[in-house]
């Protein structure tokens, strides 16, 4: 038999370059196994004076030990080698693109039209969509514009054929909207209507179909100072910005009296220094209360109507307003 | 309306430069369009006279000038233009004149130069080199008693501004130089000089007579002969410049003139050949089927709303509209009559529009004219006949009719404040009416304080409080009013979570890989029989194009036209949807708060799905998009609701391969592979994919319920069951739910199979049971005997076969 200091000390050699597990089972047992050589110390210990044994017995102990962490030392070794290959193995090129599908898009126009919305909708404001074919009535008479008034010729409409006395239309603005919802509800009123309007009129600035935001407040003391108030805020919101102008100008629409057009200048970027027209408006004319079926002694208010592409166009910088009905992707494709 | 800047400056004239002037009209409402400088400032060009011309000894083209510039001494100038001799008055640039550049800060500097070999000291300018047209085909000849040595920038006036203003409708007022003279006093408080007229003295006793048989109509006819006019005179330069430069093109001298007043008073008129005239003027309605040749050589066919100015042979002009050519004056004409009316402006109004032509009358009268400055009218066109064509004149006739009346108005202080929401003072309010010209009263009505007002005879839009309340505002200055956070209860205004917004749909489709798109509401005739089969579409009585003339009554048309669209531009994939209103004529629909009768006008939902079912990618085998991929699409839109999809016919689609969309029991949509027909109709390279749904449905969701969850585990069967390969597989599902119990949680078709094994004609469907309970684990037993029920009805029903 062999000492415990060589067999411990081969034990450590040897394991020590194992490299496979089932090899390092095989190994160990010819020192630690029932016929091992450490098992054979351990049988002998019977045969040692009762003096000796304890001290021998920590002895063996401690070669067990020893060629134990070396095992485990070279257990985990080989564990962490096969691991690392297969982790290796398994490396992909992250690089790739990802798969599935693609992302579509909102329609720019759309895209302001949620955010007016929006930020209508955080000061309270209600919103409301109406008919597009609409009664001469609702779009013109109720708005203080009776048939052959001048304003009239302010209007391209494109009349509808229909079994109808009255002359039906496709509405020229969305104003027809405050009439409509003010008879539907009790003052306070406020509300935005956004939707498609109509005029004939096909050119690079003007589109025969667009779209517009009406908007409408109408309490005891709504005053031409809160209009100005409320659509500067908007502008300086939609545009997030402090750094525009807003102007009112005198102007004249018949279902507003004072009536205001709108005017904004950038205090930077590209459009710079311009006045900008972006909106009609003005303090809502009696007779239009009146056809709201209200009491224009004890209610006044503002409304204002304004282009949605008008704004989508200062808003993302775009040049040409046909792009908006060409359905291009190229174009499109760029607001998703 | 456009005029000269310096027109206007001798009406009234503010210490301000043109660009405060146009600022300050346009925030007082009058509109600054455009304001166009009539000169490049040029500097030391001066009125010259060629005196003598030699031919230049080294070139055949140049003369040799000698010319007078005012100066003692004459100079030399070589010169080059064709139409330089001696005599001839032309605009010389000196030594050191600056002349307009390539840009403004460049001027073209004339130096002394030797032109081969002979010396030239100055320039003998063209208009073009001046900068006045684009004729260079000579020097600019100047009129024979142009001043010599003058400065031409300012002896052509070219200092001057064209001004054009938009003007609102109400302010017919303005619609002269009379009229933005005033506004400009009562902005800025200058005084302001009125033209003078002087009314000419009679020489003749001669006047033509006038009825007035419509005379609520017509509220005043005024008229004048003058006799002996030299009609082909020639106007002089200063009315043909300022008739320019406000846009009006040099006619003849009479046109000239009643152009000139009417710009300067806005008071129009109409000049008569009086030897053309039959009898009496009569000012009437005309009679039904009457018809008038007018001044443009328009033949019209009157109604009896439109007023008339006859004679004895008929119809002889459109009253405030246009004159008749068979009485109109002529170069040749020497005898005249003109007129000066007031017509009511509800009267002209649309009447014009109505022939499809516009006058500049026409324009005024039906906004509204001066009724008190008719004889003005007269008496300064006669000034300016007599002064241009001479003649002898007779005396002014007025016939009057009704007037229109000038009712007081009413402004209460307060409810002037509460409106403009500025304590604007009584006094403050007292000015403004004080410059404007508005005569009024101040005194208490039931307590309260009140401005009386009475409008003038040229203002025809103050009828109301509000009228007078917008004049205060305006003159006050809207800059000046202070733009204030309103003031109000608040009340929150939330989105429902019941009722779910389009934008929530519209954003479950840009996820789903859709991209918005807006098309017009009119389209081709043609689209809507082919992909709605609808002969009698709605239709527009004045297009804007023919293939724009109907209202659509479905999304596809247009999404299939930008399909073609994107095709054509190489798009691989396309992928796109609409939100959109449709149009369907409906006879059960009412006039209602929402609704116009005779229409229905829902708003719909529709996408298109075209190309690859993926992107191209990597990894993915590229496949064609399909009906299925598609329906999941729309399940996933309809999700929380559950839609059925049953088979249905459309125009628009594949009828193997179309369904109806069903909700409730209703059919709210359909979906489906576009016709073949219409992929070659329409030259696509392969079919798309179509869905188009109703959205209102789409928008009604149920709020969720909690239910209790299962502690125990689910259990999961599969049956394989063989039917007839024609029977719909959701019918099959139909069957299985309505005879599952309770625990049954899940019923799922997961897999469809025909081929070896299968009887031909038939196919397996397979499906998995999901079961549950809450309170226990279910045994086998249990489950056994829920199975069975599945397969007895399922044989029962469909004949189905365990497989």
């Amino acid at each position: 038999m062999r000492s415990l200091a060589e067999i411990v000390l081969e034990a450590e050699s040897t394991l020590s370059v194992i490299d496979d597990l089932a090899l390092l089972e095989q190994a160990k047992a010819k020192y630690l196994g029932k016929t091992g050589e450490l098992t054979e110390h351990m049988k002998g210990l019977g045969k040692v004076s009762a003096e000796d044994r304890p001290r021998l017995g920590q002895e063996i102990n401690l070669a067990k030990e020893k060629i134990e962490s070396v095992l485990n030392a070279q257990r985990d070794s080989i564990q962490q080698r096969k691991l690392a290959s297969k982790l290796a193995e398994e490396a992909i090129d992250v690089t790739l693109p990802g798969r599935g599908r693609s992302r579509g898009g909102i329609h720019p126009v759309i895209r302001t039209w949620q955010r007016v919305e929006e930020i209508f909708r955080s000061i309270g404001f209600d919103v409301a969509d109406g008919p597009e074919i609409e009664t001469d009535w609702f779009n013109f008479t109720a708005l203080n514009q009776p048939d052959n008034h001048p304003a009239r010729s302010m209007h391209d409409t494109f009349y509808v054929e229909s079994e109808s006395e009255e002359p039906l239309l496709l509405r020229t603005h969305t104003s027809p909207m405050q009439v409509r919802y003010a008879r539907m509800h009790k003052p306070p009123i406020k509300v935005i209507a956004p939707g498609k309007t109509y005029r004939v009129d096909s050119d690079a600035t003007h589109s025969p179909m667009f779209h517009q935001v009406e908007g409408l407040w109408i309490a005891d003391n709504i005053s031409f100072a809160d209009l100005k108030g409320v659509y500067t805020d908007f502008l300086r919101q939609f545009f997030e910005t402090d750094d525009l102008e807003v102007r009112f100008r005198p102007s004249f629409f018949p279902f507003t009296e004072p009536s205001a057009e709108i005017d904004m200048r950038f205090g930077s970027g590209p459009l710079k220094g311009r006045w900008l027209e972006i909106s009609g408006s003005g303090q809502v004319h009696p007779t239009v209360v009146r056809n709201y079926g209200l009491d224009p002694e004890q209610y006044i208010g503002f409304a204002f109507g304004s282009g949605l592409e008008r704004l989508t166009m200062l808003r993302y910088g775009i040049g040409d307003l046909r792009l908006f009905y060409e359905g291009d992707l190229r174009f499109l494709k760029q607001f998703a | 309306m456009q005029f000269s800047e310096n027109w206007l400056r001798t009406f009234v004239n503010p210490d301000l430069s043109t660009d405060q002037l146009t600022h300050l009209l346009t925030m007082a409402g009058l509109e600054v369009e455009e304001d166009e400088p009539v000169g490049v400032p040029f500097k030391g060009v001066v009125v010259a006279e060629v005196i003598s011309t030699e031919k230049h000894p080294n070139a055949d083209r140049l003369n040799v000038c000698s010319v007078n510039v005012g100066e003692a001494e004459p100079v030399q100038i070589v010169c080059g233009a064709p139409n330089v001799r001696a005599g001839i008055k032309v605009p010389c640039a000196r030594l050191g004149a600056a002349l307009p550049g390539e840009t403004a800060d460049q001027p073209f500097v004339i130096a002394a130069v030797k032109m081969r070999g002979v010396d030239s000291a100055g320039m003998l300018c063209s208009a073009k080199e001046l900068r006045l047209s684009d004729d260079h085909g000579g020097l600019l000849e100047l009129p024979s008693d142009a001043p010599v040595g003058a400065d031409v920038y300012e002896y052509l006036a070219l200092n001057d501004h064209k001004i054009t203003i938009k003007l609102t409708p109400n302010r017919a007022d303005c619609l002269s130089l009379l009229g933005i003279a005033r506004e400009t006093a009562a902005l800025t408080g200058t005084s302001m000089v009125l033209p003078a007229i002087t009314p000419a003295k009679p020489d003749l006793d001669a006047v033509h007579p006038v009825t007035l048989t419509a005379n609520v109509a017509c509220g005043r006819f005024a008229g004048r002969v003058i006799r002996g006019v030299n009609a082909n005179a020639k106007s002089p330069d200063w009315m043909v410049q300022r008739l320019e430069r406000s846009g009006v093109r040099s006619i003849s001298a009479l046109v000239d003139v009643t152009n000139y007043v009417m710009l300067e008073l806005g008071r129009p008129l109409h000049v008569y050949d009086q030897d053309k005239l039959t009898g009496a003027i009569e000012v009437r309605f005309a009679r039904e089927g009457e018809s008038l040749k007018l001044l443009n050589e328009q033949t019209i066919t009157l109604a009896d709303d439109v007023l008339l100015i006859a004679d004895a042979s008929g119809p002889i002009g459109l009253a405030g509209i246009m004159g008749g050519d068979s009485t109109k004056a002529e170069l040749t004409t020497q005898n005249v009559f003109l007129e000066s009316a007031f017509f009511d402006p509800n009267v002209i109004a649309g009447k014009a529009r109505r022939f499809n032509f516009t006058s500049d009358a026409a324009h005024r009268f039906e906004r509204g004219v001066d009724f008190e400055n008719c004889v003005d009218g007269i008496e300064r066109a006669t000034q300016l006949i007599l002064d241009i064509c001479g003649g002898q004149v007779g005396p002014v006739s007025v016939v009057n009719g009704e007037l229109p009346p000038r009712p007081a108005v009413k402004m209460r202080v307060k409810r002037a404040q509460r409106v403009i929401g500025v304590a604007i003072s009584a006094d403050e309010m007292a000015s403004i009416f004080t410059r404007l010209g508005l005569g009024f009263e101040q005194k208490d009505v039931d307590g309260e304080a009140c401005f009386i007002v009475t409008p003038p005879s040229y203002r025809f839009d103050i009828l109301i409080e509000e009228d007078l309340i917008e004049e205060v505002a305006r003159v006050y200055g809207f800059e000046n009013i202070p733009s204030k956070p309103p003031v109000a209860e608040v009340a929150m205004f939330m989105p429902t979570e019941s009722v779910r917004s389009v934008h929530a749909l519209r954003n479950v489709l840009a996820d789903e890989d859709y991209q918005e798109v807006i098309n017009y509401s009119f389209v081709e005739a043609k689209w809507e029989k082919d992909f709605a089969a609808n002969e009698t579409p709605i239709a527009l009585k004045n297009p804007i194009a023919s293939h724009l003339s109907v209202m659509r009554s479905n999304l596809i048309g247009g999404l299939v036209a930008n399909l073609v669209y994107n095709i054509n531009r190489r798009a691989p994939r396309v992928r796109l949807f609409e939100v959109g209103k449709v149009f369907l004529k409906d006879a059960s629909v009412v006039n209602g708060p929402l609704t116009v009768a005779g229409f229905n006008q829902p708003l719909h939902l529709a996408g298109l799905a075209w190309g690859p079912a993926l992107p191209e990618q990597w990894g993915a085998e590229t496949r064609q998009v399909d009906f299925f991929d598609v329906k999941s699409d729309v399940e996933a839109l309809i999700a929380p609701l559950q839609a059925s999809f049953s088979k249905m016919e459309h125009p628009a689609l594949h009828p193997g391969r179309s369904a109806g969309v069903v909700l409730d029991g209703k059919v709210i949509g359909w979906l489906g592979e576009l016709h073949p027909q219409l992929v070659l109709a329409y030259d696509l390279p392969s079919a798309p994919v179509v869905f188009e749904l109703v959205v209102e449905p789409l928008q009604q969701v149920a709020i969720p319920l909690y239910k209790e969850v299962s502690n125990f585990p689910p259990v999961k069967r599969d049956l394989a069951l063989v039917v007839d390969a024609s029977l719909a597989a959701d019918e099959l599902l139909n069957t299985l739910k309505r005879v599952a119990p309770a625990e049954v949680t899940d019923v799922n078709l997961f897999d469809v199979y025909t081929g070896k094994g299968v009887e031909s004609g038939k196919k397996s469907l397979a499906i998995r049971f999901q079961l549950h309970n809450t309170q226990k684990t279910l045994t086998d037993v249990e489950v056994d005997a829920m199975m069975d029920i599945f397969i007895q009805e399922a044989s029962a029903k469909h004949a189905a076969q365990l497989r």
